[in-house]
């Protein structure tokens, strides 16, 4: 057996903008030694095809994410605070351009 | 390329676990019932993880697995055409391994546990990949069998009710579509090639034929936890079911390259429009996933000499990066 007990390189993980005028995206992740050689891989592993035209990578570490346990409240204002969305006021339909 | 649902022989991976709390089994399932896909942080049933490592990993080796036998035709390949090809679709299974890798990592597991678990041989992946490639004809076989079974599981999995694994095997279908159009293109090639090159392609379909039906993984009837699995939406197309389809879209194709099957039952039954195929040898299929296939051997073989000759490169990766950083660091203290 050679398999090194040695751990992971850090994950990466990849955003691709497929064309310019578009937000970069989140495609997947991979393991890289390094930020250089984690784009250099990105190019290889997430576009063989055209896929983009610009590559960020970010260390998963730096992620800072929202709890999915705390979902409810975390976005729950979004549903009781219907005054947000345009649809809650009624305006009648003769006035146009509104 | 592919997952073969070797879950579903009898481990009890999706066995429900003794600590998850039954009110939350039935939030969970609630979610799935709605159709909603589970995220890596979200709460999941210990049975459902388990199953997902299992078989994400299982079709992560797989794909890497999977390189071999068409990578030992690159060198041969009879054109430069058919070289750039076969060069495309190996580096593109290797790229399906990596996105699938990653999946698997999103449930809590590392990379190295996994690549271990196959260098051990403790881990499963496709029968298929245990069968040798003989000849050129091989190469369009596997295109046009192994990559023609591999999408029409593959399709379903794209619905799966994980999310990480579900947007995997949406890049990887997408990508797939051509490793079969090259391969039933090859086939054509030979079998309207010379009487030499039609027999290379019939005995190439005589030999795979068989083993591309066992891809689909046992028979319904034999399955012990798909219906699990099926209420989890991991898997939602039973194997006879695929299997079923597969056969009868291949046959019309295999017809049209003037080739027969290797299946003396093989017909077409007028009143349901599907084709009948004859029983499956699954004492082979049974001999071949224990390891004891043609080929198990020298593919674990050819896996720990390529990661014990990578060695080297992974150690000049990790010192240039400390080098570069050391170099960065000092430049910042100026």
């Amino acid at each position: 057996m050679t398999t090194e007990n040695r751990a992971d390189w850090p994950l990466y993980e990849v955003f691709v903008r497929s064309r310019n005028g578009l937000a970069h995206r989140h495609v997947g992740s991979l393991h890289a030694i390094d930020g250089t050689m984690a784009v250099e891989m990105a190019r290889d592993v997430y576009c063989r095809r055209a896929e983009g035209v610009s590559v960020w990578v970010v260390p998963s570490a730096s992620i800072v994410a929202s709890d999915p346990a705390q979902k409810e409240s975390m976005f729950e204002p979004m549903v009781s605070k219907v005054y947000r969305h345009p649809t809650f006021y009624e305006i009648p339909p003769d006035v146009k351009n509104i | 390329m592919y997952t073969q649902g070797l879950d579903q022989r009898g481990d009890n991976a999706a066995a429900p676990a003794r600590a998850d709390d039954p009110a939350a089994l039935a939030a969970f399932q609630a979610r799935i019932d709605r159709e909603e896909k589970i995220e890596p942080n979200d709460w999941m049933p210990q049975g459902y993880r388990r199953t997902l490592v299992r078989q994400i990993s299982q079709h992560a080796h797989s794909e890497i697995v999977g390189m071999l036998p068409e990578g030992n035709w690159i060198t041969r390949a009879p054109s430069l055409r058919r070289k750039m090809i076969l060069l495309a679709k190996v580096q593109d299974e290797g790229g399906h391994g990596l996105y699938l890798y990653s999946a698997a990592e999103t449930l809590g597991v590392s990379r190295a546990e996994l690549v271990g678990q196959l260098l051990a041989g403790k881990a499963k992946y496709s029968s298929i990949f245990n069968y040798p490639t003989l000849t050129w004809a091989d190469i369009g076989a596997i295109g046009w069998l192994v990559d023609g079974a591999a999408i029409m599981n593959q399709v379903p999995l794209c619905r799966c009710s994980y999310g990480p694994y579900a947007r995997a095997m949406i890049r990887i279908c997408r990508e797939e579509s051509f490793h079969q159009r090259q391969g039933y293109e090859l086939m054509l090639k030979l079998a309207r090639g010379t009487p030499d090159q039609k027999r290379m392609a019939q005995n190439a379909l005589d030999r795979w034929w068989w083993p591309s039906l066992m891809m689909f993984g046992p028979s319904d009837r034999d399955s012990v936890h798909s219906s699990q699995n099926a209420a989890w939406k991991i898997k939602r197309v039973s194997n006879d079911e695929l299997r079923q389809k597969f056969v009868d879209v291949t046959v019309p194709q295999g017809h049209f390259l003037g080739l027969t099957f290797p299946d003396p039952d093989l017909k077409l039954d007028e009143g349901t429009g599907h084709w009948n195929h004859g029983p499956i040898d699954w004492a082979e299929f049974n001999r071949v996933v224990a390891g004891d296939g043609q080929c198990n051997r020298d593919r674990l073989a050819a896996r720990r000499k390529a990661h014990a000759e990578g060695a080297w490169v992974r150690e000049a990766a990790a010192a240039f990066a400390a080098k570069r950083a050391h170099a960065r660091a000092a430049k910042a203290a100026e």
